[in-house]
């Protein structure tokens, strides 16, 4: 038996990785892999196209509601959906309130002392809430936990911000444990040559695009119905799309501890692709009234 | 071994730093010095309340212990929270010996320990509602509790719990004061900080709850300021000023009550004892309602005979005459007490090691008594305490800021005190090495040892430890060889 891969997925928010993953992971088990996913977000919404639920009871809550995390069973946590994939979400607070952080590290200590993490099992999967804001968050690239990480980004400036950054918290890991990138998944938003732009990005990064997900409106309606495009519409070639990033991840082998860009090298680049203007620096620090006087003496 | 001169205490600190790595030697050498009583700010010779460094054993406590433990813990008939896990509540209940009148668990608190107790449901998803839960609980089990405070422990800060929102509505349901105290144990470097935040809380939260208030006072009032009642030193403080016809209607905090804060900016005078821990709720007051604050030493009969005329000074001559009188009623008993202790007293060396005041404040007692002070130190002292122990201490004797583990043994090792007066951490390693030594902190489960009454114990203390056989009849592991060499010889 293969030994089990525990992938985590980052990127900005609202960029995509629960519906990339979820459909990734729907892929995966349409291949024959046993898969898990565990939820690393307080929104718990990580699993509802797997499940066809609004949102999985968490660890977190159950917890609470039970008095403490030893009190929970595996069985209590664990819901299994489409192509018998198996779903756990951490759970945490309301915002504003308590650590979010701490619930993660609770629900992913609790699955390991559980055992959730069996044999059988070939991927699990992490779906970590935007930025790596705090220790909490970067539970799963710890040592033991993921060691594959992939950023999910687009052609947006802040997208490739996070995923920057994203890929400077990797090293922090890197160096002492066996976290690595695994890549960036182009989750494209249709923006002017984005795959190209995500290419030379992740070769400063020192790794691949190892996919470019084009933009398709049958994931919108695959997800109104709580279900991944791969099961809503198996015949549709944007379940090919996540078929074969699945099959790139299968085969992937170019784990890289990244090399993380400074701002400047990072901005010259989006000015190359045309992304950002070039600083105009005769204007900063300047009044509109101070601006339109010079304006008026030339 | 007699009094070392400037050059050879120098000369000891320099040895002493000699096995540190270079960066830690030069951090502690600002934090050791030869006492030079020419200079009037300490800043030019001593460095403190700096972070420690780690791996010294510095011995200091945290913001929460200079909070609850201190300034807080005292007030009797308040309930205090320890807000967040356990142990820090449980661990320090009860450990610091502030006497109080009154029953236990009816209308005084002070030895009980209340605790939010914090589970891993609590962080993640916040300990507010868990902590209005637990006012409501107080207030239904101990009816007669006359307010709250909550101390936060350090996971309140993390997750940032809005405790003082959870206080003002607790308080408007119970219609008694609650105050939140953010004294999380991470914030600062030692108990300073912690003392400083539970003044400020009781300057937001408290103080100002009875101004314009009418209260019944005298031209005589005065409060009592940084006395914690450790073995019954504020009420041996107290029969003092009252017989010097002074009405005492507040204590700070040792045996004291919300109520009595509340009055206190009805006095005439803040009589201030820790400074450190007190002086910015005295400024405070001395800035808003014009009170002045007076610092005082009653250790030792020299002290408090000076104490108590600066005191008296202040006030009228019925109070300047009585106080004459007390101190002449006294003197007799105080020369008993000399007259029997001091033959056996008499030049003995004492090194101290002790928290925020007693470094220089114990200095006149022992000196009543015949005894040399040649080296003192501070856990959390800032400047302004050293600035006030150079005048005590004679000219070259050590001093040592934060002293770490190791540069205290080699002190005591060298400069061989007849005894040691510091606390539970130090108290073994040096009975160990055959050196007496009494705790200045909890005076090792007696006192009081403030005013008249208190220096009659000191003495009696100080006299049991010194002439105990014991450590005539003990050999260290190291003289052991010698020892039996000896014996085999003869």
């Amino acid at each position: 038996m293969a030994k089990l891969r525990q992938c985590a997925i980052y990127g900005k928010g609202g960029i995509g990785k629960s519906t990339t993953t979820q459909n990734l992971v729907a892929a995966l088990a349409e291949s024959g892999k046993k898969v898990m996913i565990v939820g690393c977000d307080p929104k718990a919404d990580s699993t509802r196209l797997i499940l066809h639920s609004k949102a999985q009871t968490t660890v977190m809550h159950l917890a609470a509601e039970a008095g403490s995390v030893e009190d929970l069973e595996l069985e209590d946590v664990l819901s299994v959906g489409f192509g018998g994939i198996k779903c756990v979400e951490s759970g945490g607070p309301e915002p504003g309130v308590g650590c979010a952080g701490r619930g993660v590290i609770t629900a992913i200590n609790f699955l390991e002392e559980e055992g959730a993490y069996d044999e059988d099992l070939d991927f699990v999967f992490y779906d970590v809430l935007g930025d790596v804001v705090c220790g909490g968050f970067a539970m799963p690239i710890r040592e033991n936990k993921a060691q594959e990480i992939y950023i999910v980004c687009s052609g947006e400036m802040m997208a490739m911000y996070a995923a920057n950054n994203i890929a400077k918290g990797i090293v922090k890991y890197a160096n002492s444990g066996s976290v690595r990138l695994a890549g960036l998944i182009c989750n494209s938003r249709n923006t002017d040559r984005e795959d190209e732009l995500i290419m030379a990005l992740a070769a400063r990064l020192g790794t691949t695009m190892i996919h470019f997900v084009p933009r398709h409106n049958v994931v919108q309606h695959a997800e109104i119905r709580r279900m991944t495009c791969v099961e809503y519409d198996p015949s549709h070639k944007q379940s090919d799309e996540y078929r074969a990033l699945a099959n790139k991840i299968n085969n992937n082998t170019n784990f890289v501890i990244p090399t993380p860009i400074e701002m400047e090298e990072l901005e010259e680049l989006l000015m190359e692709f045309g992304i950002m203007e070039a600083e105009d620096e005769t204007i900063v620090g300047k009044t509109a009234a101070e601006l339109a006087a010079e304006a008026a003496a030339a | 071994m007699t009094t070392l001169s400037r050059e050879e205490t120098d000369a000891l600190i320099a040895e002493v730093l000699e096995v540190y790595p270079e960066k830690a030697k030069k951090d502690r050498a600002k934090h050791l010095a030869a006492n030079d009583v020419t200079v009037e700010q300490s800043k030019k010779c001593i460095t403190s309340n700096r972070k420690s460094l780690p791996g010294v054993m510095t011995i200091r406590g945290c913001a929460y212990a200079g909070s609850k433990g201190v300034v807080w813990g005292p007030i009797k008939d308040m309930i205090h929270i320890s807000h967040g896990p356990v142990g820090c509540g449980q661990y320090s209940r009860a450990g610091r010996r502030n006497y109080y009148v009154g029953t236990t668990g009816i209308d005084s608190f002070g030895t009980m320990n209340f605790t939010s107790d914090f589970q891993e449901k609590d962080i993640v998803f916040g300990g507010d509602k868990k902590l209005a839960k637990l006012i409501e609980e107080v207030e239904q089990l101990f009816p007669l509790h006359k307010g709250i405070s909550v101390q936060s422990e350090c996971p309140i800060g993390l997750i940032g719990d809005d405790i003082e929102s959870v206080s003002k509505k607790g308080a408007a349901a119970i219609g008694k004061p609650i105050v939140p105290v953010r004294c999380e144990g991470f914030r600062g470097v030692s108990q300073s900080l912690g003392h400083h935040i539970a003044n400020d809380a009781i300057r937001d939260w408290v103080l100002d709850k009875r101004d314009g208030q009418p209260c019944e006072s005298t031209p005589y009032d005065v409060a009592i300021i940084g006395d914690y009642n450790i073995g019954g030193d504020a009420w041996a403080t107290r029969i003092l000023l009252e017989e010097m016809g002074l009405r005492v209607t507040a204590q700070w905090s040792g045996d004291g009550t919300i109520a009595e804060m509340m009055n206190t900016p009805k006095v005439k005078l803040n009589l201030l004892h820790c400074y450190r821990s007190m002086n910015y709720i005295s400024r405070h007051m001395e800035e808003k309602y014009g009170i002045p604050y007076m610092e005082y030493n009653f250790f030792g009969p020299t002290k408090i005979v000076e104490s108590c005329r600066r005191i008296a000074a202040f006030f009228d001559d019925s109070i300047k005459e009585k106080t004459e009188a007390m101190i002449a009623r006294y003197q007799v008993m105080m020369d008993a007490i000399i007259a029997k202790y001091k033959p056996r007293l008499q030049g003995k060396k004492v090194m101290l090691y002790v928290g925020g005041l007693r470094p220089r404040h114990v200095i006149g007692a022992y000196e009543d008594l015949g005894m040399e002070v040649i080296g003192t130190g501070y856990e959390f002292a800032h400047n302004d305490d050293y600035d006030r122990t150079i005048k005590e201490m004679g000219d070259a004797t050590l001093l040592y800021d934060d002293v770490t583990g190791f540069e205290l043994e080699e002190f005591v090792k060298r400069l061989k005190p007849d005894m040691v007066g510091s606390g539970i951490k130090e108290k073994y390693i040096f009975q160990k090495m055959g050196i007496p030594l009494r705790q200045m902190h909890s005076w090792d489960y007696s006192g009081p040892y403030h005013g008249y009454d208190g220096f009659a114990i000191f003495a009696r203390d100080m006299d049991i430890a010194l002439s105990n056989p014991t450590f005539k009849n003990l050999t260290p592991p190291w003289k052991q060889v010698a020892a039996e060499e000896v014996k085999k010889a003869a």
